[in-house]
């Protein structure tokens, strides 16, 4: 069934079909509406779940996390500060290896104050050891909010399904609502190895040496680097996890595709511009119009950004002459952080081919800076023509 | 208060292995072995990093046999409501979810989420075993260290400010119950633990940890020291069960007999205070009368 809704509804409706069984969430522009709508759901007897209006982000995860650990299918959304107030909670959410799903409705992060939209606040949370997924439009924000449970409780990492405030939070599209018994069908009632039990005691999270030690029974148990190396080990191996669950997620609704990126015109392309989330969509205009042109460009969307599937980025720029990674954050005192990441992927699989494309990077819509599609029509033309800068340049500054 | 339970009445069932990582005569094994025995085996805890951290032991081991959730330092409280609501999720409306932090740990970082855990009235019950500093990092001042107490960051005046009443602020929550405590009164924790159970909300208990590296005594002392804070009037017992207050145990009795041990004894039995003046003390224990003096009113 077709319906028109904002982008936080969208994730309100995803988390109601997933069953989420606590929520827990305080409120901050722009992701009010959506856990709002959370809370009426609850009140209203349409959601069996306990929902804590909790008195900060910090405490929002901590409810997710020992209710993740108590073995419920925990839910929160923030953004910008909140995300930030909450960062030794994200860590100790992977750490612990909790399935958790939290929303982040991207937003400028202070200081100064500003409540607009941009990608600082979940991209400064780049390695905190969370799956990261960015969404381009509503019916993505919903289908990823339940692929994200999926994909989340298969691997035991919990994942952040942003998308930008405003731009897509409070703009109205039409979307497909999944079916409740499809979403059934795709994601089974959470039911964790462990949690705590009084039946089954057990201490979790406890002081981990350096080195390994052995345990009551005589066997050698984990330190703390092992742990965390099978933290890296399997959030790589859920690139893999997450072909899977994009495959049974075709399956079941019909709605197919990759992953990780999402090319648009760009088969026969010389150049390919890149980015995160809305503005990938936005410059699918700007490409059209260079097309027109005749200038062979593209665009490309990176969804997943951490596990960061260098392999599927790489091939799919393998051959072309020129990459501009347009980013709405940076990694202050160097450049945008998908620019080295990216430049990082075609350096291991295209070195050494005498196919390296030249890579340039710009800065667009920070803190919310209207990023008009002249301006990066204008930007993508002038980079498609030759390196502009080896700085990161920012689009439609008056400095 | 119901039936006072004696030495003999408790269970015998340990729920805290021996040998644990505390220091010699820690006052925290004696509230921690007692506080879970009234608890009992349906209980889920949640500590944050404390001196009960290392109590409960290094991965692979865990000195106590109940379930445990360590959490980050300011969230105990958070947590044990994510619990809870798991719990009530599932239809569980029997297990007991029971918090344990220290006095930094409550005082200071967690009481945010104290504070806000109590005012959503989420039920469950919260300890913070007070020794009076951050004992866990090398004795440093906390927001509950009293006037007077050199610590590791008061090196050499002492701290200058008031101990911070921790139970008067949760109380102030209109909870349905507080309770102050010692580790030196072990059957009184047991039998307050007993008694508010079956209350709704978040219940609050504060609970008197003599600490010997922390104190500055020798570790035998520790009960004695506890016993001096009670019988000087310095540090009181009380409940407050549905905002009506009164005194319980070694404290009650201290109304019947209407004399205060001098604090002066209390302080002199610690070397923590050795930089306060018998001046000082004078005007202690004028507040400690004055007082004390309230609480005689109220009998009367």
């Amino acid at each position: 069934m077709h319906i028109i809704e904002n982008g936080n509804a969208a994730a309100a409706l995803g988390v109601k079909l997933c069953r989420a069984n606590v929520i827990a969430a305080y409120p901050i522009t722009p992701q009010t509406p959506l856990t709002e709508k959370l809370s009426e759901y609850v009140e209203l007897g349409e959601m069996k779940a306990e929902y804590i209006p909790v008195e900060s982000e910090h405490s929002a995860l901590a409810v997710c996390i020992a209710a993740s650990s108590a073995g419920a299918r925990a839910f929160t959304a923030t953004s910008a500060n909140g995300l930030l107030y909450m960062h030794e909670q994200v860590q100790w959410a992977s750490g612990a290896r909790l399935p958790i799903v939290m929303c982040v409705v991207n937003r400028a992060v202070g200081a100064p104050w500003n409540v607009w939209n941009d990608q600082q606040d979940s991209i400064s949370q780049r390695d905190t050891g969370w799956i990261q997924i960015y969404c381009a439009d509503h019916q993505q924000i919903i289908d990823t909010v339940i692929k994200a449970y999926w994909l989340a409780e298969q691997v035991s990492i919990p994942v952040m399904v942003c998308y930008d405030g405003y731009i897509l939070s409070h703009t109205f599209m039409p979307f497909d609502l999944p079916e409740p018994e499809k979403v059934d069908a795709f994601l089974p009632p959470f039911k964790p190895d462990y949690f705590l039990n009084p039946l089954e005691p057990a201490n979790l999270n406890t002081v981990t040496l350096p080195d390994v030690r052995m345990d009551v029974r005589g066997e050698l148990a984990h330190g703390y680097m092992e742990i965390r190396c099978l933290l890296q080990e399997d959030l790589r191996k859920a690139l893999q996890t997450a072909g899977e669950a994009e495959k049974r997620f075709a399956g079941i609704f019909g709605r197919k595709a990759d992953p990780f990126i999402e090319p648009y015109r760009c088969d026969d392309a010389e150049h390919v511009a890149v980015g995160l989330g809305s503005i990938t969509y936005q410059m699918r205009v700007c490409v059209d119009q260079l097309r027109a042109e005749g200038i062979k460009i593209g665009v490309m969307g990176v969804r997943y950004y951490r596990p960061f599937p260098d392999e599927a980025i790489a091939s799919a720029l393998k051959g072309k002459k020129g990459v501009i990674v347009v980013e709405k954050a940076l990694s202050y005192g160097y450049e945008g952080a998908l620019m080295s990441d990216l430049k990082s992927a075609l350096y291991e699989y295209l070195a050494g081919t005498g196919s390296l494309p030249v890579v340039q990077n710009f800065i667009a819509g920070i803190g919310g800076r209207e990023i008009r599609t002249d301006d990066l029509t204008q930007t993508l033309r002038a980079a498609a023509k030759g390196r502009v800068s080896k700085e990161p340049l920012w689009i439609g500054l008056r400095l | 208060m119901q039936a006072k339970s004696t030495i003999l009445s408790l269970p015998t069932e340990e729920l805290v292995h021996p040998g644990t990582r505390a220091c010699t005569g820690c006052g925290l094994s004696i509230a921690y072995r007692v506080g879970l025995k009234a608890l009992g085996k349906d209980t889920i805890l949640v500590v944050p990093p404390s001196c009960l951290t290392v109590l409960q032991g290094l991965f692979p081991v865990a000195s106590t046999k109940l379930p445990c959730l360590n959490v980050t330092f300011a969230s105990t409280a958070a947590a044990a409501t994510g619990i809870l609501a798991t719990l009530k999720a599932r239809g569980n409306e029997h297990t007991t979810v029971a918090g344990w932090a220290g006095d930094g740990g409550t005082s200071d970082i967690g009481l945010q989420a104290l504070s806000g855990a109590a005012e959503r009235g989420d039920n469950f019950i919260y300890f913070c075993y007070d020794n009076e500093g951050y004992m866990n990092t090398g004795v440093q001042r906390s927001g509950t260290t009293p006037i007077g107490a050199i610590t590791a960051n008061t090196p050499f005046k002492g701290k200058l400010q008031q101990k911070k009443d921790v139970p008067a602020i949760m109380a102030a929550h209109h909870l349905s119950y507080v309770a102050a405590c010692s580790a030196a009164y072990p059957l009184d924790l047991y039998d307050k633990i007993k008694n508010c159970l079956a209350l709704p909300g978040t219940k609050y208990f504060h609970i008197h940890i003599p600490c010997p590296p922390g104190w500055g005594y020798d570790p035998r002392y520790g009960i004695k020291i506890g016993r001096l804070a009670v019988e000087t009037g310095y540090y009181d017992l009380y409940e407050i069960v549905n905002g009506e207050f009164r005194l319980t145990a070694a404290s009650e009795k201290l109304i019947e007999k209407r004399k205060l041990v001098p604090v002066r004894e209390y302080f002199r039995a610690q070397s923590r205070f050795r930089t306060l003046t018998d001046a000082q003390i004078d005007d202690i224990q004028k507040t400690i009368d004055e007082k004390w003096a309230g609480y005689y009113k109220k009998d009367e």
